[in-house]
């Protein structure tokens, strides 16, 4: 699969299905068996450390629960990038930071420490904090994972417009199926750890692939059982026939 | 919490630490007292050295002017060979005479210099002619029960 | 007869895994100090980590090291009154102390203290993905996590030391002098004479380096080696504090062995 520049891509599956292991291959968290991942027309996993480190600087990932660094407050989070990897100024941090604060409307949260935030706040100032190096890659690890509704809406919304001022490329990994179907402009399905159908949102709303019908629909029984294999109901509760 | 304050606490924690240190070394041990860089080595002979060992302390008139650096056996002659390490502050006769001496009944063997009148001083490297050893317990005893044997005898 | 067969290779199997840890935390060891360069150029992170293991150490080792001070007072008192060398219970207490006690329990406390909170701490950074999260910022998680904590626990660990056994003597002080009466000059004078500068206090010193290094390695290790789950890390907690204190003890004997022995 490819993820062209500009682009807000969502990859769904069943959860275990290989959708965490694919994001981890991009970022060179690990090497694959087969294969390759190309970004920026390089292979990621024939970089070394100083390689992968810089092409890493191009990415930034958005963790499941946010992954905030529990001993810093809102503020340092956001900077955390910046003392990191440049030798920018103080106050020029200062203004970058509530750039990005404000973007996602947590500006007059700078003080607090992660500890005292809601869940979409978290996961909003993590979003700021990805952001804080204009990175021309984003990955999102189940950005709508444990949100309310409003909250839920927001960070969508936000993911689509900073993917388009930033001009950046997203992949979003999930299975809120109706929420990313909402703004995102690809998606591929992943099962088994093998892309089984593709799309942009309009073909698979209308899709008449079973799986992608029960996935989009959310029905009970279809090419994803029920039930787990196992032996034969009436033999498990020791039933003589 | 403020950079300013952490900075304080660990300040005075550094602090605190490095003093205990100082107060281990001023109070507690001798680095008070005894300076190793000024000292002279001399040397001595000993037949018996009893339970001296190296570091112990060698004191004249009961002050306290240097240390024991080493004790070997010299196997020309099989008698004890004790570098000693004294203060520059306190020189002594070529004619000083070594005891090794015992503090208390059981307590810590030392070495205690009693001074000659001879005018030439001890330099570096010196040999000090004149020593007396040690007092082993097991030998005053068995002199004491000879001595009161033989008394018997008469 | 199987049986007998499985007793042997489980404990084979024990002893590698055993082995292979060991190897697996040198490695950790060494990458440690290998990227340690930035945490001495951005000191103020080593003066973070100061403070939550040195500073948030602090109380515990000072009234641990004053009641040791006063129990080695008053046993030491007892033990030197049947020879009638009384005053040598200054040199009893300083010597206990500056060789022994203060290094050993100091390090017994801040491997429970501190040694625990760090590997609770990374072990949760890992379960909350902040490690990996770090990672994915092209963050050197051992340079920026590992690297402060283990100098800080490196310098603290000293420090600590020496303020128990200073304490600890003042305690002894309070209950044999101020207390049952010895006298203070021959208290801190035989002591004096007794105490060695470089034999003792430095040989206890070298002793608390070594420990330090030791408890925060192992915490470090296990902390950033615990499975990213709430027992992981409750476990990994419980393995720092006792790995550390047989490790401590055992090192104790075989520095004690190497340093005092013939003196």
């Amino acid at each position: 699969m490819t993820f062209p520049k500009g682009k807000l891509i969502a990859i769904m599956g069943l959860s275990g299905c290989g959708k965490t292991t694919l994001l981890r291959h991009i970022g060179g968290a690990l090497k694959p068996d087969r294969g390759y991942v190309k970004f920026d027309g390089q292979n990621i996993h024939e970089l070394n450390q100083d390689g992968l480190y810089a092409m890493r600087r191009k990415m930034g990932m958005l963790f499941q629960f946010g992954a905030l660094f529990t001993d810093m407050s809102v503020y340092d989070n956001v900077a955390f990038q910046m003392r990191e990897h440049t030798d920018l100024p103080e106050d020029l941090i200062h203004n970058l930071v509530m750039m990005k604060l404000h973007a996602v409307g947590l500006r007059g949260a700078q003080y607090m420490m992660p500890s005292e935030l809601s869940g979409g706040m978290a996961r909003r100032v993590a979003l700021a904090r990805t952001m804080a190096l204009d990175p021309v890659l984003v990955m999102y690890d189940e950005p709508f994972a444990g949100l309310d509704p409003i909250s839920m809406t927001v960070i969508g919304d936000l993911i689509r417009s900073l993917n388009d001022t930033l001009g950046a490329t997203s992949i979003i990994v999930t299975h809120d199926i109706q929420e990313s179907l909402k703004i995102v402009d690809y998606v591929y399905f992943m099962a088994q750890g093998v892309i089984v159908a593709e799309g942009t949102p309009a073909e698979l709303r209308v899709s008449e692939k079973d799986f992608v019908r029960q996935f989009v629909h959310g029905e009970m029984d279809g090419p994803v059982p029920f039930h787990y294999p196992g032996v034969d109901y009436r033999q498990a509760l020791n039933l003589r026939v | 919490m403020e950079r300013t304050t952490l900075d304080l606490w660990v300040g005075m924690f550094v602090v605190a630490g490095i003093a205990a240190l100082v107060m281990l070394a001023m109070k507690v041990g001798n680095l008070g007292t005894y300076n190793v860089s000024d000292t002279y080595q001399v040397h001595a002979y000993f037949s018996n050295i009893g339970g001296l060992k190296p570091k112990a302390s060698i004191r004249s008139a009961g002050v306290l002017v240097g240390r024991v650096t080493s004790i070997s056996l010299d196997t020309e002659r099989y008698e004890a060979d004790v570098v000693m390490s004294i203060d520059k502050r306190y020189p002594f006769p070529k004619d000083t005479f070594a005891n090794i001496l015992t503090s208390g009944l059981l307590g810590e063997q030392y070495i205690g210099l009693v001074p000659g009148g001879d005018t030439a001083m001890l330099k570096n490297g010196d040999l000090m002619k004149q020593t007396q050893s040690a007092m082993v317990l097991e030998d005053l005893i068995s002199k004491f029960m000879y001595s009161k044997a033989s008394e018997a005898a008469k | 007869m199987m049986g007998v067969v499985n007793t042997i290779r489980a404990i084979g199997h024990r002893i590698i895994n055993a082995v292979w840890r060991i190897g697996v935390a040198s490695r950790f060891f060494f990458l440690t100090l290998l990227y340690s360069g930035n945490s001495f150029r951005r000191f103020h992170l080593i003066i973070k980590e100061l403070f939550s293991s040195g500073v948030m150490s602090l109380i515990i080792i000072v009234v641990a090291g004053l009641f040791v001070g006063m129990v080695l007072g008053l046993q030491g008192y007892e033990t030197l009154k049947r020879y009638g060398s009384e005053s040598a219970l200054g040199v009893m207490v300083a010597l206990g102390l500056v060789r022994e006690l203060g290094p050993v329990m100091a390090a017994l406390l801040f491997a429970s203290r501190a040694g625990s909170a760090m590997t609770a701490e990374i072990g949760l950074m890992k379960a909350t993905e902040q490690i990996s999260a770090m990672e994915m910022m092209a963050v050197n998680p051992i340079a920026r996590i590992v690297a402060p904590r283990f100098w800080a626990g490196v310098i603290s660990m000293p420090l600590l030391a020496a303020l128990f056994s200073a304490v600890g003597i003042f305690g002894g002080y309070l209950v044999g002098v101020v207390q049952i009466g010895v006298d203070a000059g021959s208290f801190w004078s035989q002591m004096q004479a007794a105490v060695d500068f470089r034999e003792d206090i430095m040989n206890g010193m070298i002793k608390s380096l070594v420990f330090g290094v030791v408890v925060t390695v192992i915490a470090l290790f296990e902390g950033f080696d615990a499975p990213p789950t709430a027992e992981g890390v409750s476990g990994a907690t419980t393995r720092t504090v006792v790995t550390s204190s047989l490790a401590i003890l055992m090192l104790d004997f075989v520095l004690t062995a190497i340093m005092f022995r013939g003196a």
